[in-house]
């Protein structure tokens, strides 16, 4: 293995040699709870844990639940309510299983945005950052597939809105829609086929958490500096580095268990503030929703998706160009599906050689500017399509593709970086304040 | 400053609104009625659950079902068993497929589906409305108020003004809080409808604070229960995160060169 040097698992017992000649899953477990990580991450790396106990809660969840739900157009409703008024504990596991989506893409995002500021899908993560982009893309389809199984008013006008988005694929388009959705309408067979692969998603999102946990074990974690761990030998990487166990296990499960209080407090006192009213009106076909609004975590791309109207000159010119093939609504897909594409192609986008932000003067502004950017897009993507809404959903989509197509290239050409610090033992004995940097040995 | 920037943008974004309830109507008016269930703490107002039971029964039962809620859980509201028997069998009769004929409804039937007159069910009405979503769709107003199903119902009860027009053959009755301003229920509600019998004054105005009341029971039957287990879960996390923290501080001290 081409990872940092440190200890490994050597079998003792004589039973311990026998299972580890046949089957070595002691040594492989040893070795990825104890993988050396650097000492100086700060509290922006504790949301891979959240995420990994995100999806632990919603796959136990998720299962108790299925044992109550009947996924069927005339009983889906009901089987809801039959879960929050007869089931013990029924409204916990669905008020924890709802409200787990929104924790799920909290840290996601946040997860996402680290990512973004401190380099971390700079050579040699590219790997892990695409898997990570395959997982996000995966989370959007199970949580837009599970809004749909309570077949509520915004359940059935959701799925209707978002597999029409298919449909403006150019000449397949509505092939393809009615491949998805089983019929010519949303239906008991959308309801069915929706249900199936909300169940078969998450576990094909455990696989792909699995190799993204693989790939940066390869690699070693990035961190605040983006300076490598030093790896010319054990003692060396030990200057840098800590076990993952137990040091960093428990500093993650301080956070998790903070971030909990807080999401316990939500699902205990305010479980629907992040829902929508209308999804506790059964589906009907006859009646559409005033306004049909997507959940939170996918407003920002909504936003996108409309912000390329007919009246805009890009869209025009594209459509001139290509003889009428793409017209506005498949321009907006376009966009909507490029603006999450730009961020899986960051690492070849970005062309500065220095990875964190701390050490980029000009980058670390466009960035805040990106943070303030999606929230912009969150709030415009709830608001109806109308001005001033429309040109500023224009603006901030624009800025959007600029940030990753324009700015993250140039900005490599015409910064200039900070000095870094040498090792990532001398940044983390400057932050606590030890002058001389001898490796104080713990206890 | 990434730090505190961020940890702005993450409480924001942990409370963004997902829906924009208030954006129809323009000049609907929801009154932020206090209600006892309201909050962390709120608790259900008995007597008001059974003067709304009463008025549900006599007034909005005659075009409105429930179809989702079961008599049996009408003992939340302090009945005894026996009472709900009478209940059931008095106020309802349900067709039963093993006799191919209505009997009268014991306390394991649901309360009837109304469906005569094109009602909707009320069900899950205090959950399927909401107060306003403001400001600038922000939902802080929720945030700080509930969601406001309750206040939504209670403010159409009491929010006509006397106006009625007629539009393509039919009546229509001007309410302040109906998105659009002209709703086709006429005037449920009069002065002294009904006779409460703990003396409660029966306006107009107690009335439909009483049966949004208990529509917000019948739609969130459990509310109670989820707060318990929201704060035993929120004190138990609390104590934990302590601990943890702790140990963590201890666990680090050495490898910060700190004093421990």
């Amino acid at each position: 293995m081409s990872g940092i040097p440190h200890d490994h698992y050597e079998p003792k017992t004589d039973g311990e040699k026998w299972l580890n000649s046949r089957l070595p899953i002691v040594g492989l477990l040893y070795d990825t709870l104890m993988i050396p990580t650097p000492k100086n991450l700060n509290w922006w790396w504790i949301w891979g844990i959240v995420l990994a106990f995100c999806l632990a809660l919603q796959i136990v969840t998720g299962i108790v639940l299925v044992m109550h739900y009947t996924p069927n157009e005339h009983l889906a409703f009901a089987s809801i309510e039959h879960i929050m008024r007869n089931v013990n504990g029924g409204y916990m596991l669905r008020y924890l299983h709802m409200n787990g989506a929104s924790l799920f893409f909290v840290a996601v995002y946040i997860h996402m945005f680290r990512g973004l500021y401190y380099g971390s899908y700079k050579a040699p993560r590219e790997i892990t950052w695409i898997i990570g982009m395959l997982i996000y893309l995966m989370m959007m389809g199970t949580a837009f597939m599970g809004y749909v199984l309570p077949w509520g008013q915004m359940s059935f006008w959701g799925a209707t809105v978002i597999t029409g988005l298919f449909g403006a694929i150019p000449f397949v388009g509505g092939a393809i829609e009615t491949w998805l959705l089983g019929g010519p309408a949303v239906s008991n067979a959308t309801l069915n086929r929706f249900f199936s692969l909300h169940y078969l998603l998450p576990f094909v999102i455990a696989a792909l958490v699995i190799v993204h946990i693989w790939a940066f074990h390869t690699t070693g974690n990035n961190n605040p500096t983006g300076v490598e761990v030093r790896r010319g030998s054990k003692a060396e990487a030990e200057k840098d580095t800590l076990p993952f166990w137990p040091y960093f296990v428990i500093k993650d499960l301080f956070a998790l268990a903070v971030i909990l209080v807080v999401f316990w407090a939500v699902v205990g006192f305010m479980p629907n503030y992040l829902g929508h009213p209308d999804n506790y009106i059964e589906a009907n076909p006859l009646v559409t929703p005033a306004h049909i609004v997507p959940e939170w975590y996918f407003l920002p791309f909504y936003a996108i998706l409309r912000a390329f109207t007919g009246e805009v000159w890009v869209v025009q010119i594209a459509s001139f160009v290509t003889g009428g093939i793409i017209d506005a609504k498949f321009f907006g897909v376009l966009a909507m599906f490029g603006a999450i594409l730009a961020m899986a192609l960051a690492p070849w986008l970005d062309t500065s050689t220095v990875r964190s932000g701390k050490y980029r003067p000009m980058f670390k502004w466009w960035f805040y500017l990106l943070i303030i950017d999606f929230f912009a897009l969150m709030w415009l993507g709830a608001m109806p399509a109308e001005e001033p809404y429309a040109t500023f959903s224009l603006i901030a989509s624009a800025y959007w593709f600029a940030y990753f197509f324009v700015i993250l290239p140039i900005l490599g050409v015409i910064e200039k970086p900070l000095a870094q610090p040498e090792t990532i033992e001398e940044d983390f004995n400057a932050h606590y304040g030890k002058a001389d940097a001898e490796a104080t040995p713990a206890e | 400053m990434f730090k505190k920037l961020a940890i702005g943008a993450a409480f924001a974004l942990a409370l963004a609104p997902a829906s924009t309830f208030a954006a129809g109507g323009g000049e609907q008016h929801i009154e932020d009625f206090a209600f006892s269930f309201e909050g962390p703490f709120g608790t259900w107002d008995q007597h008001q659950l059974q003067r709304g039971l009463q008025v549900y029964t006599e007034v909005c039962a005659a075009c409105h079902g429930l179809q989702y809620v079961p008599l049996r859980d009408l003992e939340a509201l302090g009945y005894s068993e026996e009472q709900v028997i009478t209940y059931a069998a008095d106020n309802f009769e349900v067709f039963d497929p093993e006799l191919d004929d209505f009997r009268p409804a014991i306390p394991t039937d649901h309360f009837p589906v109304n469906d005569g007159v094109g009602a909707p069910d009320l069900s899950l009405m205090a959950k399927a409305r909401a107060g306003f979503h403001g400001p600038y769709g922000l939902g802080i107003n929720q945030l700080v108020k509930g969601m406001g199903g309750a206040e939504y119902i209670a403010s159409l009860l009491d929010g006509y003004t006397g106006e009625e027009k007629t539009e393509a053959g039919a009546t229509l009755y001007e309410n302040t809080a109906f998105p659009g301003g002209w709703i086709s229920m006429a005037p449920p509600l009069s002065d002294d409808q009904v006779e409460f019998a703990d003396g409660h004054p029966a306006t107009v105005e107690a009335m439909s604070e009483d049966v949004s009341a208990f529509l917000m029971w019948a739609a969130e039957p459990k509310m109670m229960d989820r707060k318990n287990a929201g704060f035993v879960g929120v004190l138990f996390l609390t104590v934990l995160s302590v601990l943890l923290y702790l140990v963590n501080k201890r666990l680090w001290a050495p490898v910060k060169g700190k004093e421990h």
